[in-house]
């Protein structure tokens, strides 16, 4: 397991779960690709497939039709993979907390390994999210 | 012998990696042709009508705010319209300018970000990274006046939160002015791509008449000699105090919606231009401070990216709205779909899908019951590689006339 752990925290594939979100946390995910931000130097890349991930970003807080797939596709990820809840909806619900609609929080579905809040949360910030994601395993790894 | 029923579907979604909102789109496929379109939302429905009801008229912005990150201005814009309108409030000079820039800023970088994912669409990756690499300094300037580079919280129900302080305004200017020689290098390479015409041009047209019958709103309707546009017809904010003109155009094609937007984005410099020039003298505060809403109902509108945003409020002399409405331009837009995809080929389906710019987090008011899903043929990374493979032929088909617009 330790040896898979450290081979994902090198160019992550990551895949995208958008659970009944703005957009907004979806298209700074985006944006992370382009010019600016260019996180393909990294290697990380957005991937079409989950089963071509290391790492799925969750955004949004889940409504009901959104969790039964959610929960599906978090399901056909090849494991070890990494949970990345992205945007306060994602984390805690946020406003939407008392939605009819809503459920429960991401944790209740699945293991979440980082949580980058903000609303959205800055491109710098998700980058500092996955980079400390990144050191907190390797550092679980030397112990 | 009874006919044999050869349609096949191709499910679209609802978890594909480019469209960042999860829907589900059923095309029904008669060899190449889409005969039949099944759209399928609800991955998005949050209920924040009912939220609004239970949040008092000071929070509702924030909420509704919410409703979509793209066009995260046009619902508060509508939102306060409509506050104010149950009162009949007036606001500052002031604050209409601030609302106008932020509303035609917002304009600019929805339609950078559509014709970036457009271009994508295409296989055009150039495009994409070059709209959204001239996306960055309007964002830049969002954050330098609101704070945040999405979901600014500038509007408020009697004004607008935050001023544009005066020293602030030569770099607003600076950027906006800056977006001018990257929009029309846009508009240039558009018109004269021998590729981007043979890709475009009649393919998924809608008549002025489908717009019409169908209500379609915003660029999607102006594409087609349709010139509905609530900021002429139904002036707010400072709409009737700047110049500017309705951008139209004849054909309802996906080339002429490229053209609409790219032409919209230059008036929306324009807009932006004038209220900073205004700015500068026009200093009559920013908060009317109303402190109480009467009984009633109110209507607001604002003329989103996409189209017109309807809100309806009904107040019943609390501090909380009865009821809350609210209309999305894309809940207009996509059953245009029905008319623009069916008849054309597959490798078309994907751009047409997406020249109406659909935004399904605006949309999702009601839940729409789930159908039985077909068999999976093709995925959507497969029609996308069939979309971007069309684009490589024509290009050679193109190549040497390809050499004189890409330098």
């Amino acid at each position: 397991m330790s040896l898979k752990i450290k081979a994902l925290t090198k160019s992550i594939w990551v895949f995208h779960l958008a659970a009944s979100p703005c957009n907004n946390c979806d298209i700074e995910i985006l944006d992370l690709l382009t010019p600016r931000f260019d996180i393909e130097r990294f290697g990380i890349q957005l991937v079409g497939s989950v089963r071509h991930a290391d790492a799925i970003l969750v955004t949004g807080s889940m409504n009901r039709k959104a969790r039964q797939r959610l929960k599906r596709v978090i399901a056909q990820a090849a494991k070890p993979c990494f949970v990345i809840a992205i945007g306060n909806c994602a984390c805690s619900m946020e406003m939407f907390g008392k939605s009819y609609n809503q459920m429960e929080c991401l944790d209740n579905v699945s293991e979440v390994h980082a949580y980058i809040a903000g609303c959205p949360p800055k491109p710098e910030a998700m980058i500092q999210g996955v980079v400390a994601l990144i050191q907190a395993q390797l550092a679980a790894l030397k112990k | 012998m009874t006919p044999v029923n050869r349609t096949q579907i191709i499910p679209i979604g609802p978890y594909h990696p480019l469209q960042e909102e999860p829907e589900f789109f059923k095309l029904h496929v008669d060899g190449e042709k889409v005969v039949k379109l099944e759209i399928e939302i609800g991955y998005n429905h949050r209920g924040i009508e009912k939220l609004a009801e239970g949040l008092t008229y000071d929070q509702v912005p924030f909420l509704v705010e919410r409703v979509c990150g793209i066009c995260s201005t046009s619902h508060p814009f509508a939102c306060v319209n409509a506050i104010e309108d149950v009162g009949g409030f007036d606001i500052p000079d002031r604050a209409k300018y601030i609302r106008t820039f932020i509303g035609e800023l917002e304009r600019i970088h929805s339609h950078l970000l559509w014709l970036g994912l457009a271009g994508h669409f295409l296989g055009y990756n150039t495009v994409w990274m070059w709209a959204w690499k001239y996306r960055e300094p309007v964002l830049d300037c969002f954050e330098l006046i609101t704070g945040n580079r999405n979901h600014y919280a500038m509007f408020k129900p009697g004004g607008v939160r935050r001023d544009i302080e005066d020293e602030d305004i030569p770099t607003a200017m600076r950027i906006v002015a800056g977006l001018e020689r990257p929009l029309l290098m846009f508009a240039k390479i558009a018109m004269a791509d021998p590729v981007l015409q043979a890709r475009l041009k009649n393919v998924g047209i809608l008549t002025y008449q489908d717009c019409v019958e169908l209500g379609a709103l915003g660029p999607t309707s102006r594409a087609s000699g349709v010139p509905w546009d609530v900021r002429k017809d139904h002036p707010y904010a400072a709409y009737d105090m700047v110049e500017w003109d309705v951008v139209t155009t004849e054909n309802g094609d996906v080339f002429d919606k490229v053209i609409v937007r790219v032409l919209e984005m230059l008036e929306s410099v324009k807009i932006c231009k004038q209220c900073l020039e205004k700015l500068r003298e026009v200093k009559d505060g920013i908060d009317a401070n109303y402190k109480e809403i009467p009984p009633g109902e109110g209507i607001g509108h604002h003329e989103a990216p996409r189209g017109e945003v309807f809100h309806y409020v009904r107040s019943d002399g609390s501090n909380r709205p009865v009821r809350y409405k609210i209309r999305a331009p894309s809940f207009m837009n996509v059953p245009t779909n029905n008319r623009a995809v069916v008849g054309y080929t597959v490798s078309d389906a994907t751009i047409t899908l997406a020249a109406i710019d659909p935004c399904y987090c605006c949309t999702e008011r009601t839940i729409v019951v789930d159908a039985d899903n077909g068999k999976q043929l093709m995925g959507w990374k497969e029609l996308l590689r069939l979309s971007q493979e069309k684009t490589r032929k024509l290009m050679e088909r193109y190549k040497s006339r390809m050499d004189r617009v890409w330098i």
